[in-house]
């Protein structure tokens, strides 16, 4: 018996048990990993990740109401709106002093036009009274109600009240209700009258085309991906180029092309002019519409199609449909029963490529879209730089990634992140 | 799609064409709108469709007319110039940052991996607008709306994806046993990285740039809300060009574009194949 055998714990060479010094090298080889990834996702993480927070904050936020009239908020909370009574004295005089700070601020034009997206009107209210009350005499011009209400009976509306009153706290549903198409009435959230309900219809429309470019490009993109996959390397490499050249190319370069085809004096009307297809003075209108959308879309979203599909037919032997076909099948029964279902997990892959690309397109839509072809991104770019409704904004963009976070949740799980592949 | 046999029935042989008929047609679909810009360039005439002249073939019906206003006129020329000031910028950020993250995303063991991969492929995903309103209002808050330092910052963020996934994919044929090889004969992690690893992955990461380069070059939604006039890119102002008033010089631009895009996929192609080649996957 050698006096060198022990039964404690194995060591490594340096004395340490060897399953800690495993521990030990597996716990660098992890720091040494996030070490080197740290750098970026702190980038993506403030670049990226924190702005798009911030903006889907603004979809809940609502503190200008309570930090410009905060005397108002407090004097209002404990009336009755539906008593059908206006408010107190109080309540008058409170806010004929915030109007007095906001219109030093110069701030009481903004509140106006926050409240005035919840009840029209409000705007010019606050801009009206705003422009007196610099001068107001908060302690002497008693009572408020009757001045204020002398200033602009809107003063004497209680559905004004109501508005500031409902719209007081920090936090607001008002923005993402407005988004559905509601609003907040007198029992609670309630639908919007039938000739406001725009977003709804906006949502709708986005996702039905969106699903008629990505049914597109499934049935232009399939015979396609099935040739690539089935000729000789070289000759296919050689068409691929045909694929990947769109690709490549600026989809400025793309959506101006169609813009040029389509129109009422471009190459495509001539053409039909030319072969007699239409008559000169009846020239088809194809563009700036949902046709011409959907052309355009269609044509700058096809590779993305191809190309999954492509990768996943590559891999599916040739010799699986020959023996389908030796067994008895028909061409039809062979294609349907064997090929088809093996790849239904390319189409899957570029179907929801395609599908979260075209949701979320606003160059294209914008440029040959006109007023019906326009998807909820046009809407969301509208409310940033010209309504200035920021809220409403990022509300519509809240759902419009929720709805692109499901489906990218839903690729991640049928292909994996790792796998999509460029080119 | 092999050649169809001896035996063949005329039903299928009808099929047979039809079907490579219509891939043809698809094929034309995908290129014509791109290809028809090309020629168009060169009308005389202020049209967007072929003249007479142009149709007979007639010298008189070509020009260079719009090629020289683009040369000429200082809007679309300080476009150019700032497109090509901002994108190398954002592209030596994200491959920077991309080709090392990649490479801590390829070791065997990292912690939370799927996450990170999610967020960092996020930028890619994102609806644009959502990208561009957010930054918008962050950056502005930061003072760096309607900087150049602020769009190089966003462009680098939506190139990053695509660094990861070319560099990633790239490093999966990686032999790790190489770099062992290395630290064994007594290189440093530092020397090791740049004579054995880089040397390797350099073709996935010369793509991975190309793509956050067309990436940048391209992008018009972010830059119209986080750029201001002094940051008017290409696109851009084809963009504004496209929305007003139309003029013919967009399809002199579409042209040196389009002649852009071939290179860089001629470029892509080439490294495609020799990054294959070296790593032994097929023979091409």
């Amino acid at each position: 018996m050698s006096d060198t055998t022990h039964t404690g714990p194995v060591l490594a060479a340096d004395g340490t048990p060897l399953k800690r010094s495993l521990a030990r090298a597996l716990r660098r080889q992890k720091l040494r990993a996030l070490a080197l990834i740290s750098p970026l996702l702190a980038f993506i993480l403030v670049a990226f990740i924190f702005p798009v927070g911030d903006m889907l904050y603004r979809s809940v936020q609502n503190g200008i109401v309570e930090d410009t009239l905060p005397r108002t908020v407090v004097a209002l909370a404990d009336w009755d709106a539906d008593g059908g009574d206006l408010p107190s004295e109080a309540v008058y005089a409170a806010m004929a002093a915030d109007l007095k700070d906001a219109a030093a601020a110069k701030t009481h034009t903004r509140v106006g036009s926050r409240l005035n997206y919840e009840t029209p009107g409000l705007s010019s209210l606050f801009r009206k009274t705003g422009r007196k009350a610099k001068t107001f005499d908060i302690e002497g011009g008693a009572p408020w109600r009757e001045a204020l209400i002398d200033i602009n009976d809107g003063w004497a509306d209680a559905e004004v009240w109501r508005t500031i009153q409902t719209y007081s706290p920090r936090i607001t549903p008002g923005y993402f209700l407005n988004a559905i198409d509601m609003q907040v009435g007198t029992d609670g959230a309630e639908m919007r009258p039938e000739d406001e309900r725009i977003y709804m219809k906006l949502l709708k429309r986005t996702l039905w085309m969106s699903m008629l470019i990505t049914f597109s490009c499934i049935a232009l993109g399939y015979p396609v991906a099935w040739l690539l996959a089935n000729l000789p390397m070289r000759t296919a490499n050689v068409l691929m180029i045909l694929v990947l050249l769109p690709f490549w190319t600026s989809l400025l370069v793309r959506t101006s092309a169609w813009k040029i085809l389509l129109q009422q004096q471009g190459v495509i009307n001539d053409i039909l002019v030319w072969v007699g297809l239409v008559a000169d003075d009846n020239r088809l209108v194809i563009i700036n519409n949902q046709f011409g959308t959907v052309v355009a879309m269609t044509h700058i979203l096809l590779p993305f199609m191809i190309l999954p599909m492509y990768s996943v037919m590559q891999t599916i032997p040739p010799t699986y449909l020959r023996a389908a076909k030796s067994l008895g099948a028909t061409n039809w029964t062979a294609f349907w029963r064997v090929y088809f279902p093996q790849t239904v997990p390319g189409i899957g892959a570029g179907s929801i490529l395609v599908f979260i690309l075209a949701i979320g397109y606003y160059i294209t839509p914008a440029l040959v879209g006109g007023t019906t072809g326009t998807f909820i991104s046009n809407r969301i770019a509208f409310h940033i730089s010209t309504s200035l409704n920021w809220g409403l904004a990022a509300a519509l963009g809240a759902i419009l990634l929720a709805v692109v976070l499901v489906l990218y949740w839903a690729y991640d799980k049928i292909v994996g992140i790792d796998n999509v592949k460029l080119g | 799609m092999s050649a169809l046999p001896p035996y063949a029935t005329t039903g299928q042989r009808i099929w047979y064409y039809a079907f490579r008929v219509i891939c043809g047609l698809i094929f034309f679909f995908l290129i014509a709108p791109i290809a028809v810009v090309i020629p168009l360039s060169f009308n005389a005439q202020d049209f967007f469709t072929f003249t007479p002249e142009m149709l007979r073939l007639d010298p008189e019906g070509y020009s260079l007319k719009h090629y020289r206003d683009f040369f000429s006129s200082p809007d679309w020329q300080q476009a150019l110039w700032n497109s090509l000031t901002i994108a190398p910028f954002a592209t030596v950020l994200s491959v920077g940052f991309g080709t090392l993250a990649a490479i801590g995303l390829s070791q065997p063991h990292v912690p939370f991996r799927r996450a990170i991969m999610a967020i960092l492929i996020s930028p890619m995903i994102v609806p644009l607008i959502i990208s561009a309103a957010g930054m918008y209002f962050f950056y502005s808050r930061l003072g760096l709306q309607g900087t150049t330092l602020g769009v190089v910052l966003a462009h680098a963020a939506l190139g990053i994806p695509f660094v990861i996934i070319t560099v990633t994919a790239t490093l999966v044929g990686f032999d790790r046993s190489l770099t062992r090889a290395a630290a064994n004969m007594g290189a440093n992690p530092v020397t090791t990285f740049f004579k054995v690893q880089m040397p390797l992955i350099l073709p996935g990461v010369i793509s991975g740039a190309l793509f956050a380069f067309i990436t940048s070059f391209d992008e018009v939604v972010v830059v119209l809300f986080v750029g201001s006039a002094g940051q008017k890119t290409l696109p851009w102002q084809m963009f504004l060009g496209l929305r007003e008033q139309i003029s013919p010089t967009i399809l002199a631009v579409a042209t040196i574009l389009v002649v852009l895009s071939i290179m860089l996929l001629t470029t892509v192609e080439l490294l495609r194949r020799r990054s294959e080649r070296l790593r032994g996957l097929s023979p091409g």
